[in-house]
């Protein structure tokens, strides 16, 4: 074991998969020499060489397009997008290709691949590098969502997404990077995709979360020690581990679901739908969301007044345990 | 049968060289000395500027910023070039460009403090806001020429990329669109040689970026975009001549002396002394220099000058500073009506929640 922040789980995840199949090439801006702009790729360039760890050109359609041709041809690419709010410049090609090759052709061409790429706020940074587009993405079908919240869950289920048949997109929270350290085996190993994990058990209320809202729904339960509260991180935001989802709503009989992305359209109303249609007459309040406001990402002067804090849960909690 | 079905040269410009000599021919006919001095002026109010954003993101007092420092000939020389009717589109890093066309040193301040309300240009300076995703801006300044064309505007219109925008497809589509429908535009490649860790080498296979332009079917020139008054004479004709219905493309070549933003440590990727050369061909320097050995410069017209500048800049930061922000801005601003789910959102948002 070691104890390995975010950054340095994914590095080394990604090590070890290169280092176990010479077809996996990883390719983005500045991801070799500078070991990209998070360092998530340090020292790999120096140990798997240019070759497979390649420095592309300013340009993020061709990072996607490219990856979907060497994946095509039998390569297993890790494409790194610097910034999700950039991924938009190769939309076209992850929605119009990654998304649809599949099912294009019968299943005859399928897309191994997993693009990398840093998602959510609070690092107050410039407009575009703090969006949250789990659901955009999850809506259109043919892609495997999937969102780490600590090291040990980021380098498990980067391993399953890379021994995986379908193209993943692998959102990786800047705020988590580095904000603490775990104990992490040094040996490969797989978590599920599809899986959720409930982090806490509990009988008053479930809390569906993911992503950067994990820590701060478990700092804010720390401040609750009366509650007992049923915590659920999905780790996969799509395919949605239903089971899980509906067994806690089951259980507690009040639901909420706390995420950083913008209400409206978002994974907390197809959470709630799922709800609804499968355990309505086993819930025993309104199911609530806990989120960002619906509009685009503000500029870092003005996202505090944005994402979802500690305070925000607390008093969504005192709400729900009332009803 | 085999023949030449085409074929194409890219010009290099230089006007001024590095110890300051002047080419004759090629010296812009309305350059008189005061202009010069004006330039020079507006130089250093862009590396002042840059220089005290720089220490205050190291401070905290600011968010994450893309320095200019070593580009200063490249956007005035190219922003002075513009007539007011002119629009200006920059990616950025253009902060030279912003001020030298009018933008309050106040309102640079509060945009990169992480405020939308810096992005509220007044209208009558004709430019479009700080665009981050690289090259995006592209098209949106095709468009905006094609608009000028269409309501028969005496305007051009000057877009700004870099040498990594080049490579994007936005680019391509951008210079294309403007070929096709003659409009006029002016795009300004600012090759600093450096797209973050890349080196403008590995960038593309093409030997210039100005030749990108061949295969739109318009001209381009490249030039030295530490050589303010290449960089003026090239905007100044490219303006004219996409007008005419010529869209333009200079390279102008430049170096960032700095980090690519202050997230960024250049020394991971580049050696020192590619550094300290291009510090010896400082634009700065090289137009002071000529200023100096003409007689129209000294130490105290430069002592005064520094004092007058770091005041203004200091006297904007603190105007900056008074700036409060609105919450409710955030959701008065997504449409032009308010929503039922927004109105809903805002009545319920206590903004106490928030450590701010």
């Amino acid at each position: 074991m070691a104890m390995l922040n975010m950054v340095q789980a994914i590095n080394n995840a990604l090590d070890l998969l290169m280092a176990e199949d010479r077809n996996v090439v990883l390719l983005g801006e500045d991801i070799g020499k500078d070991g990209g702009v998070f360092r998530v790729t340090d020292g790999l360039i120096e140990k798997y060489s240019k070759d497979r760890v390649i420095d592309t050109p300013l340009a993020e359609s061709s990072i996607i397009g490219a990856s979907i041709g060497m994946a095509i041809a039998g390569l297993k690419p890790i494409p790194e997008i610097q910034f999700a709010g950039f991924m938009y410049l190769g939309y076209s090609q992850i929605v119009n290709h990654a998304a649809r090759y599949r099912s294009r052709t019968r299943s005859n061409v399928t897309l191994p691949m997993v693009i990398r790429t840093p998602v959510s706020g609070g690092v107050k940074t410039l407009e575009h590098h703090s969006e949250s587009p789990e659901a955009e993405y999850s809506h259109v079908g043919g892609l495997v969502v999937v969102e780490p919240s600590t090291p040990y869950d980021a380098k498990g289920l980067l391993t399953s997404a890379v021994h995986g048949k379908d193209p993943v997109l692998f959102l990786e929270p800047t705020k988590l990077y580095r904000l603490f350290k775990q104990e992490v085996p040094e040996e490969m190993f797989e978590v599920p995709i599809g899986k959720a994990n409930v982090l806490r058990e509990g009988d008053d209320l479930t809390i569906i979360t993911y992503g950067t809202m994990v820590n701060v729904v478990e700092k804010a339960l720390e401040k609750k020690p009366g509650v007992s509260a049923e915590v659920v991180d999905l780790r996969t935001i799509n395919p949605l581990d239903e089971e899980t989802i509906v067994e806690s709503s089951r259980k507690t009989g009040k639901v909420m679901i706390v995420h950083e992305a913008p209400l409206s359209f978002g994974v907390g109303a197809e959470v709630s739908a799922i709800i609804s249609e499968k355990a309505i007459y086993e819930i025993d309040a309104p199911i609530m969301r806990v989120t960002s406001p619906s509009l685009p990402y503000p500029m870092p002067g003005y996202e505090n007044y944005y994402i979802p804090n500690e305070k925000k849960v607390l008093e969504a909690i005192d709400e729900l345990l009332k009803m | 049968m085999l023949k030449d079905a085409f074929s194409a040269t890219i010009k290099y410009m230089q006007i001024m060289d590095e110890n300051g000599n002047i080419d004759q021919q090629l010296m812009p006919h309305d350059l008189d000395e005061k202009r010069l001095v004006e330039f020079y002026k507006m130089m250093n109010l862009a590396r002042n500027l840059d220089a005290k954003a720089l220490s205050l993101q190291r401070q905290g007092k600011l968010a994450t910023y893309a320095p200019l420092v070593g580009e200063e000939a490249t956007q005035i020389g190219s922003a002075m070039a513009m007539g007011e009717k002119d629009f200006a589109v920059p990616s950025f890093r253009q902060h030279g460009v912003y001020i030298a066309r009018g933008l309050t040193l106040e309102q640079f301040f509060v945009y990169w403090r992480g405020y939308e309300e810096g992005a509220s240009i007044d209208k009558k300076l004709n430019m479009t806001p700080v665009i981050v995703p690289v090259s995006t801006q592209m098209p949106h300044a095709a468009g905006i020429a094609f608009a000028k064309k269409y309501m028969k505007e005496d305007s051009a219109v000057v877009a700004y990329v870099g040498d990594g925008g080049t490579s994007e497809g936005d680019f391509y589509e951008a210079i294309n669109f403007a070929g096709v429908f003659k409009v006029p535009l002016v795009v300004i490649i600012e090759n600093n040689g450096w797209a973050i860790s890349m080196p403008r080498s590995e960038q593309t296979a093409a030997a210039t970026l100005a030749q990108k332009a061949i295969a739109a079917g318009i001209d381009s020139i490249q030039v030295d975009g530490n050589d303010v008054l290449a960089v003026y004479k090239a905007t100044k004709d490219a303006i004219k001549s996409a007008k005419e219905g010529k869209p333009y493309v200079i390279e102008c070549l430049t170096y960032r002396l700095g980090m690519h933003t202050t997230s960024d440590d250049p020394a991971k990727y580049r050696e020192d002394a590619e550094v300290e050369a291009w510090k010896k061909r400082d634009p700065i320097l090289r137009l002071g220099n000529y200023l100096r050995q003409k007689g129209l410069w000294d130490d105290s017209m430069e002592s005064s000058m520094m004092d007058e500048q770091l005041r203004s800049i200091d006297q904007a930061l603190e105007k900056a500073e008074q700036f409060k922000p609105n919450p409710d801005s955030i959701f008065e601003n997504v449409y032009s009506f308010m929503s039922e789910a927004l109105e809903e959102q805002m009545k319920n948002a206590d903004y106490s929640n928030y450590w701010q």
